[in-house]
């Protein structure tokens, strides 16, 4: 078998039947890095030896557990106490941190197998990874386009099978966008669900870590691994993680999908119009009652994101200050230009952008309102969802309005790349877990492509706090109907 | 403040001092307010070496988070029912923005809106006679921050900075009182209350030149001339950290202000307040660099962490931790124990000390009786050996042996002291004090045959005669002489009394 | 920067620019002063359709989740070896960190 070209189940279950070795698995993998992360960057740094080294500990029996031997990715802004953590940014460029995130310990005493670590927007600041430091992840259905961002890189990886899984993080949709424009599966979990130490901290209320995957059940397994309380995380949740694996073939009983009007724009790209529609079709058919929900602060989501993320984010990056790590300027002569200058060329534009509009929205007489309003309107957010799962057990909506967006499409304005993000950002302001796949292709401009005939557009499917298990197995029912698993760009 | 009015006699004005205390004390949690790394304030890690108690979250790193210090909640909440405060039902924590090298991640965690104790007022004794209530406005948690130096170690002369962050993360309670002081001794008082209440409680061992506590007087004046009211400008003065800055800085400032308005006429404008450090060596307040944009903490609830909520049933098992306060325990033993106020004081001030003393109480010793062991025998040598009276080796249940030998007169009173000095002596561990008393000799001779023999001896020594005859006349002085040769011949083991009484006896006959 | 804001005034001035990135600890050049001005302003225009809503009855929602009380158990662990500590600083004068002289007597609190 061809180990790039299966699922991260399928080749768990070929690693422990010994139809094929870790190593040869981790090999296969790498091979594949080397011949199109040139052109897609999905990764910044890999860790070959380290990987190589686990894997014969894997084939030696030294190393056991449910992801044994699986080749995996992880975003960089995961901290690691091997090779270097960037968050993408020159300010990080050379960090080693002396201690590892819990969700990537958790995936190595798991057996799961670190290849590297993937591109993303600095700081996680991004739809398109084009906020990277290091140049932008590519989207390897097309790579004149933008993979999505932030957790691009991740996407891309998954895509292209450069690893079998990927971990990501989603602060207002920076897993769930970039798998909708890739093409495959990212899972946000609820809030609380995987403890974020040392997960980098872009908006601390709103930052979740999750998978990317091929795969629903790929997604469930390996949620299973990272999930659970944190005593190193004071917001992790001590509500029990139950099996996400079992029963994902059977539907839930008696089952209401609902469908929020609110996220049916016709703005939407035709493809995502297509790919709601089938979506409907394929739970009329399934015998779920398909019932209509009422999110009417919709709107104001962007508007709160805007605030509240950047809040949080103007304190969370004031650490970075050239004394104790990170970037220094070479001009630093006093205490001003230490902090100024160093904090001026290690930041791009747009973490500078966000760290300012934060700071505003924090300031001395405009604290009530902006930031103060803006938790209001939070709160009406959260709701909103609330009343709506009284009478659904799901709500199913786009990803995002349309495909993956060309290059320097959007980077002149800042706000309509914020726009991109209408249909994902209210999930991290509410706390619930989001999913999307891959929901069909759409042609935009003629481009050739061999599989799936397009760019991929997502589905997503929006579930109540903690409720991950019923939301993958409804996730699963679209995805058995749909029969994109096995789409792949194919790479030059 | 009698002499500071007098300076300004002539000038037909009345000024009256008005100060508000904000403290700061540093919590000697075994670990820091938010994460595991050892506390500088716990006298385990007094000695520890710059930045050896740093872990990842002191050192603010990328992606590591806080987790608060039970501890260090249930020790405020210690202090604030110290204080008499109100405990809060619901407390959060909120991030104070500015930078600087000694503050890791350039916010300081703190407790903006909701401090965990509030209201409260303590009584604070006044020269010689009665108390003043002074009233807590709040008492919050937050994290310490390092420490920027200008010098080298042992005052090295550096064309940079350096920063240590032991500190950084050490859990610290601000106290803020109302401005209900109106003398710079009543404001140390308060200061050596709050310090004797916290050491009470072990969350402080207090000790001033560690930073365990650090001042910041709000000062100004209230100033009456022809029947008009005049407020001078309010100044902070930023971390004193010692009783003779704090009272320094206070009479300092009273007295600049109101020559600072003689000579300007300016007063207190609203939410205008300046800042203030004390030079040591001058004796002079100086007024800080005023920042070139005013202060924009920009304070937001701290996302990484949850509101900790008290219910009474946790308040109740703190305050049954609440030891007896310092006054209280001043008056009782004053009162009821009848000790004087220095032996009172004397160990009431080192709270293990007092804690051994009630341990001698509670083995019966009689209290003025154990308050005069320990502070005679005792002090004497912890003195000696440097260490504290309680650490000495001698146990309730020997100190009581002693006093009960003494007052069967079975010894003498240098005895006793020689004897508690045995019990002190790491060799003689586990041994009775009566056993002990044997081995050394100490037991003084109340066998009256023996001790006839030798007065009998003395009173034939026709040298003694005119002693002899003195005692024979009615003078009980002379006794003593002859005493002291029955004891010399009894090797210092004759119970005193009886002999003298044997003297008596055989020389009146009665 | 001290008069409270009206739904009109999101127009953020170019003063205004230089003061946040102050008290942000950002250098900033003329031209990005200019292009900071009128894309935030952008963004300001956008969010100003939260005035739109009467919010005056809502409690602020900072947390997703109602989770209180987490609390860690009073236990120190050893710090990292100071080497550690000092591996990824840009200035170090061991065992301290080093910065520019501050001449600035009082800290920023």
């Amino acid at each position: 078998m061809d180990p790039t070209k299966t699922t991260l189940v399928e080749l768990r279950d070929a690693i422990a039947a010994k139809k094929v070795s870790a190593t040869e698995a981790t090999r296969a993998y790498l091979g594949r890095i080397d011949r199109h992360n040139g052109p897609l960057h999905a990764y910044h740094e890999t860790y070959a030896d380290r990987a190589l080294q686990r894997a014969a500990d894997v084939d030696g029996g030294k190393i056991t557990g449910p992801l044994a031997g699986v080749p995996i990715s992880i975003k960089d802004n995961l901290c690691t106490e091997y090779g270097h953590t960037t968050c993408s940014s020159k300010m990080l460029e050379n960090f080693q941190a002396p201690y590892t995130a819990t969700a990537v310990v958790k995936l190595e005493q798991a057996g799961a197998i670190v290849l590297g670590k993937t591109v993303l927007d600095e700081f996680a600041m991004g739809s398109s990874t084009e906020n990277s430091a290091f140049g932008p992840a590519r989207n390897p259905w097309d790579t004149q386009r933008v993979p999505g961002g932030s957790s691009g890189g991740a996407a891309a990886a998954i895509a292209a099978d450069l690893c079998a899984g990927s971990i990501g993080s989603d602060t207002g949709g920076s897993i769930r966008q970039p798998a909708a424009l890739c093409g495959v599966v990212g899972l946000k979990p609820t809030y609380g669900r995987v403890s974020r130490y040392g997960l980098v901290a872009f908006a601390s209320s709103l930052d979740q870590i999750g998978p990317l995957t091929h795969t629903v059940a790929d997604a469930a397994l390996m949620l299973q691994v990272i999930s659970g309380q944190d005593p190193k995380d004071s917001t992790s949740a001590g509500v029990p993680v139950p099996d996400y694996t079992e029963q994902l073939d059977s539907p839930p009983q008696g089952l209401r999908i609902g469908i929020a009007k609110q996220y049916l724009s016709d703005a939407n790209h035709p493809a995502v119009k297509r790919a709601i529609d089938q979506a409907v079709a394929v739970y009329r058919d399934a015998g779920a009652r398909i019932v209509d929900v009422d999110l009417p602060h919709t709107e104001y989501g962007i508007s709160t994101y805007y605030l509240v993320a950047p809040a949080e984010a103007s304190s969370n990056l004031a650490r970075y200050d050239g004394v104790r790590y990170g970037r220094r300027s070479p001009e630093s002569t006093d205490l001003i230009s230490l902090y100024s200058r160093s904090r001026a060329e290690g930041f791009g534009e747009e973490v500078q952008r966000r760290i300012m509009l934060g700071t505003y929205a924090l300031s001395s007489g405009y604290y009530d309102a902006y930031y103060v309003r803006a938790l209001k309107v939070r709160r009406l957010i959260k709701q909103d969802f609330d009343a709506a799962f009284e009478s659904c057990d799901a709500i199913l909506c786009p990803t995002t309005p349309g495909p993956a967006f060309r290059f320097g499409e959007k980077t002149d304005s800042p706000l309509a790349m914020y726009l991109n993000d209408v249909y994902t950002v209210n999930a991290n302001m509410a706390g619930i877990p989001g999913i999307s796949l891959l929901g069909g292709f759409a042609s935009p401009d003629g481009l050739s492509h061999t599989d799936g005939g397009g760019l991929p557009v997502g589905v997503q499917f929006l579930g109540p706090l903690f409720e991950e298990a019923k939301l993958l197995r409804i996730a699963r029912l679209y995805e058995a109907a749909a029969g994109y698993t096995h789409a792949r760009p194919s790479l030059t | 403040m009698a002499a500071s009015q007098a300076v300004f006699a002539d000038t037909g004005i009345k000024a009256r001092l008005m100060v508000g205390m904000e403290v700061h004390v540093e919590l000697s949690t075994r670990s820091k307010m938010f994460t595991s790394a050892p506390n500088v304030a716990h006298p385990d890690y007094y000695e520890a070496g710059p930045n050896t108690l740093c872990d990842p979250v002191v050192l603010g790193m990328p992606g590591v988070l806080p987790v608060i210090n039970k501890r260090a909640v249930e020790m405020s909440m210690l202090v604030g029912l110290a204080l008499g405060c109100e405990i809060a039902k619901q407390t959060k924590w909120d991030r104070k923005s500015y930078y600087y090298p000694d503050l890791p991640k350039n916010y300081q965690i703190s407790q903006y809106d909701q401090p965990l104790c509030h209201d409260g007022q303590v009584d604070i004794p006044m020269d010689g006679e009665g108390t003043k209530t002074i009233r807590i406005i709040r008492a919050h948690l937050e994290e310490d921050a390092g420490k920027l130096m200008h010098e080298g170690p042992g005052g090295v002369k550096i064309d940079h900075s350096i920063v240590d962050l032991n500190r950084a993360g050490t859990p610290l309670l601000e106290i803020v009182t109302e401005p209900d002081f109106d003398s710079a001794q009543q404001a140390v008082t308060f200061g050596q209350t709050l310090r004797n209440i916290c050491r009470s409680l072990g969350v402080s061992e207090g000790i001033m030149q560690k930073g365990h506590m650090r001042f910041e007087p709000n000062i100004n004046v209230i100033i009456e001339k022809d029947g008009q009211t005049y407020k001078t400008p309010i100044v902070e003065i930023k971390n004193l950290n010692s009783f003779k800055a704090l009272h320094g800085a206070i009479e300092y400032e009273y007295q600049r202000q109101i020559e600072d308005w003689l000579e300007t006429g300016r007063v207190m404008k609203s939410g205008a307040k300046s800042t203030r450090g004390w030079d040591d060596v001058k004796m002079v307040t100086v007024l800080q660099r005023e920042k070139e944009e005013a202060h924009d903490y920009r304070y937001f609830p701290d996302p990484d962490l949850v509101p900790v909520v008290v219910d009474d049933a946790w308040i109740e098992r703190v305050r049954a931790e609440l030891p007896e306060l310092p006054l209280v325990r001043e008056k009782r033993y004053t009162e009821q124990l009848g000790l004087n106020v220095k032996d009172a004081r004397a160990l009431i001030d080192e709270p293990k000390v007092c804690k051994f003393f009630e341990e001698v109480l509670s083995a019966g010793v009689e209290p003025k009786r154990a308050a005069a062991m320990l502070l005679n025998y005792g002090a004497k040598r912890a003195n000696e050996r440097g260490c504290a009276i309680h650490e000495l080796g001698v146990t309730p249940g020997q100190i009581k042996e002693i006093a009960e030998l003494a007052a069967a007169d079975k010894i003498g009173s240098s005895a006793a002291d020689e004897l508690f000095g045995h019990c002190c002596d790491p060799r003689n561990q586990g041994q009775t004090a009566e056993a002990l008393a044997e081995k050394h000799g100490l037991l003084q001779v109340s066998d009256t045959g023996a001790l006839e023999g030798y007065v009998k001896e003395v009173l034939a020594n026709p040298k003694n005669a005119k002693i002899v005859g003195d005692i024979q006349d009615g003078k009980d002085k002379a006794i003593g002489a002859l005493l002291g040769q029955v004891m010399k011949l009894s090797k210092g083991q004759a119970n005193p009394k009886l002999v003298g009484d044997m003297i008596k006896q055989q020389v009146r006959g009665s | 920067m001290t008069q409270p804001p009206s739904p009109k005034s999101t127009q953020l001035t170019e003063a205004q620019v230089r003061h946040v990135a102050k008290l942000s600890r950002l250098t900033v050049t003329d031209d990005q002063v200019q292009r900071f001005a009128k894309q935030l302003t952008d963004v300001l225009e956008h969010v100003a359709t939260l005035n739109k809503l009467d919010v005056g009855a809502i409690e602020p929602m900072a947390h997703a989740l109602d989770m209180t009380n987490v609390l860690r158990d009073d236990e120190p662990q050893p710090g990292l070896a100071v080497e550690a500590v000092l591996a990824n600083a840009p200035g170090r004068s061991d065992p301290f960190f080093k910065v520019p002289k501050v001449l600035d007597d009082g800290s920023g609190a």
